[in-house]
């Protein structure tokens, strides 16, 4: 397997993750390279956010390693663990702002939290921050008047709050209409390019997110069955591959879920 | 841009001023509770000196039971145990500090409340120029009625009257 | 046959291990309340607010009832013995050491702490408490503790106005309604209820007030993070609460009178 990706911030070397006995990872390997944007795609449910939960530390894998600036999130205390998320930032899926905070308040939140900032300082770096991804006229609405790609813009307003050095992004294009989805691509792109930012995006928008990604991974089966530049995953030979980049609804992933006979069921054959 | 902090402010303004009057509203509850539906005469406290009384039959005397003289309850019966030796009740009692005049051949009696009520102690004055003390023990002393001693009393005088 | 036997072993070990889970997680909160309390007293404020003055609606007008009813069904018993004068005393007692913080609790479970367990189930559902933890900022400590304690906090207060607004109900009927004395109504009070009685409400409305603001954080908590996690999460809450304080209502009584 080629990895053009080097000198990566986070390591995942042989991971292997159960949920309730079943395998979601089996022996995993992803490096993620400093100030560039990876991709990592796959079907749904292959484990996408599970990885994101073990990058931060919200999991821990039953074998292997996952590092973080070389070290082991896994062996980490508590408070080493908080220090290495108040480096990190993190956009989930729906955005998951605070609803009994203001979108001022958001993305004051860790601030207040974690800083004894003025406030004068605070109104300052806020304001930045949402002038940055283009809300900043927003800043007295409640999240709950927000449309999704509003709140997910919000969101990553707050989660540069703190200036962290890597952000996770969970499905940042998932749900969203084509001029949000353009408007969230065009920041992921200019955060990393300004501000030399590594960008974690996982997604399953292959086109979308292969647009501006440095480099991507693609998982299936608990593994990577490719990866590298996404015209390389284009080419690639593994069917599953050509499955995924495609969007095929017939292939190695079959469309049928395993069950009994058809005929043998619709005849009454199979026992109930 | 000032206008969103200060909307912020007003809405804690306006939480803290509800938490507050809640809080204070409680207290006042409390204070309702304890002050008005409680007697704070039955709470004499542990201020007190405490005299001693014996009677040959306690009846349904309870600990805490009023001590009352002339209707007004002046402490509590703090204790009642059985002296094997002398082979009756002792009942001690602590009387609040302001009745300190009490005459010492003041006379004690198991009294009944009401039909119903409790029984207590009452005092009756003596006509002694020297006072109860700490420790004192009240030489005349009248047992509760117990009500089937009087019924028996009266059914055979009844019959003795045949 | 080995089957349900199967079941219900399964059955108490779930139910030892959440009796357990709760435990560790009473411990965590218990730990970390005091730093919340002088550290972010602003939070625990806010929650005070939330699960005192706003159950106000609703302590205000069953307390009332509870005491009308009482003056009612009390006087109607009592004055079949010729007694209706310990109307006040009946009523005060019935309330202060038993009804008061019991009924209490059962409505600030209902109002408050199914609000409190289904905010706190949304935010589990909506990834903001795992936002929280990516911020490196502790759900536990940010938002369960300052709700647990303005549980805690509002509880013996709640119960105080509900006893002081259901006297109030009991009166009206009594004297007003009725025709009990109104000096005999208050008089014998005072020389039957002591303030032991009073504190054995205080200190059952105490433990009444920690049993169910934990109950209600912890099932929000822990609900499972759907929409139907979250409404069983608040069932749970009202449930597992009516249980618990009518369990240790009569422990309680036992011990503070025995």
């Amino acid at each position: 397997m080629k990895n053009n990706c080097p000198e990566s911030i986070v390591e995942i070397r042989d991971v292997v993750f159960f949920r309730d006995a079943k395998p979601i990872f089996n022996g995993l390997n992803i490096k993620i390279p400093r100030g560039k944007i990876t991709a990592v795609m796959g079907p749904s449910g292959t484990g996408k956010t599970t990885l994101l939960r073990l990058i931060t530390g919200q999991l821990t894998p039953d074998r292997g390693h996952v590092c973080v600036e070389g070290q082991d999130v896994a062996q980490m205390s508590r408070d080493q663990l908080f220090a290495m998320r108040r480096k990190m930032g993190m956009l989930f899926q729906n955005g998951a702002l605070l609803t009994d905070l203001n979108v001022f308040e958001n993305v004051a939140f860790p601030l207040r939290e974690h800083t004894d900032l003025p406030e004068k300082l605070i109104r300052h770096i806020v304001l930045t921050k949402l002038h940055a991804v283009g809300l900043r006229g927003t800043w007295r609405m409640m999240p709950s008047e927000l449309s999704g790609g509003m709140a997910r813009r919000v969101a990553l307003a707050r989660s540069m709050a703190m200036d962290p050095e890597i952000i996770i992004y969970d499905e940042p294009l998932a749900g969203l209409d084509p001029i949000s989805m353009g408007v969230i691509l065009r920041l992921i792109k200019r955060l990393n390019d300004a501000l030399g930012i590594t960008s974690i995006v996982v997604s399953h928008d292959v086109h979308e997110i292969g647009s501006i990604a440095d480099c991507s991974y693609l998982m299936a089966d608990g593994k990577v069955i490719a990866s590298g530049a996404p015209d390389e995953l284009r080419k690639d030979g593994n069917p599953i591959v050509q499955q995924f980049m495609a969007g095929m609804a017939e292939g190695p992933v079959p469309f049928h879920y395993p069950g009994p006979d058809y005929e043998e069921q619709l005849l009454g054959k199979v026992a109930e | 841009m000032n206008l969103g902090a200060k909307e912020i402010m007003k809405q804690t303004r306006a939480v803290e001023m509800g938490a507050g009057l809640f809080v204070l509203l409680g207290f006042g509850a409390l204070f309702f509770l304890i002050t008005q539906t409680t007697g704070l005469s039955n709470e004499i406290g542990n201020t007190g000196y405490t005299i001693n009384a014996r009677f040959e039959n306690v009846g349904d005397l309870k600990i805490r039971a009023p001590v009352t003289i002339s209707g007004v309850t002046i402490g509590r019966v703090t204790s009642i145990a059985y002296d094997p030796e002398r082979m009756n009740a002792v009942v001690e009692m602590m009387i609040a500090d302001q009745y300190r005049q009490l005459p010492d051949d003041s006379e004690a009696a198991i009294l009944t409340a009401g039909l119903i009520g409790g029984q207590y102690i009452g005092l009756t004055p003596g006509g002694s120029e020297t006072w109860l003390e700490q420790g004192s023990q009240i030489e005349f002393t009248q047992s509760a009625v117990v009500l089937e001693n009087l019924i028996g009393k009266f059914l055979s005088s009844v019959g003795g009257g045949n | 046959m080995n089957d349900w036997l199967c079941e219900i072993r399964e059955g108490i070990e779930a139910f030892v291990r959440s009796v357990g889970e709760l435990t560790l997680f009473f411990f965590n909160i218990a730990i970390y309340s005091p730093r919340t309390l002088v550290r972010r007293p602003g939070l625990v404020v806010k929650q005070v607010f939330n699960s005192g003055a706003m159950s106000m609606t609703i302590i205000l007008t069953c307390g009332l009832f509870v005491g009308m009813v009482l003056g009612l069904q009390g006087f109607d018993t009592l004055q079949r013995f010729g007694a209706e004068e310990a109307l006040g005393t009946f009523a005060t007692l019935s309330l202060v050491k038993e009804l008061g913080p019991v009924l209490t609790a059962l409505l600030f479970s209902g109002r408050a702490g199914t609000a409190l367990a289904s905010e706190i189930g949304l935010m589990r559902a909506t990834d903001q408490l795992a936002a929280m933890e990516m911020m490196a900022v502790d759900p536990v400590r940010r938002i369960v503790i300052p709700r647990f304690l303005g549980g805690v906090i509002a509880m013996p207060f709640l119960t105080a106005i509900f006893n002081m607004i259901a006297i109030f109900g009991a009166f009206l009927v009594g004297v007003t309604f009725m025709g009990v004395d109104q000096g005999a109504f208050w008089s014998q009070m005072h020389a039957n209820v002591t303030v032991a009685d009073v504190n054995q409400g205080v200190i059952k409305s105490l433990v009444f007030g920690i049993v169910a603001s934990l109950l209600a954080v912890y099932q929000g908590y822990t609900s499972v993070p759907t929409a139907e996690g979250v409404g069983r999460a608040t069932t749970r809450t009202v449930v597992t609460t009516a249980i618990t304080v009518l369990i240790l209502d009569y422990l309680l009584t036992a011990t503070l009178i025995g």
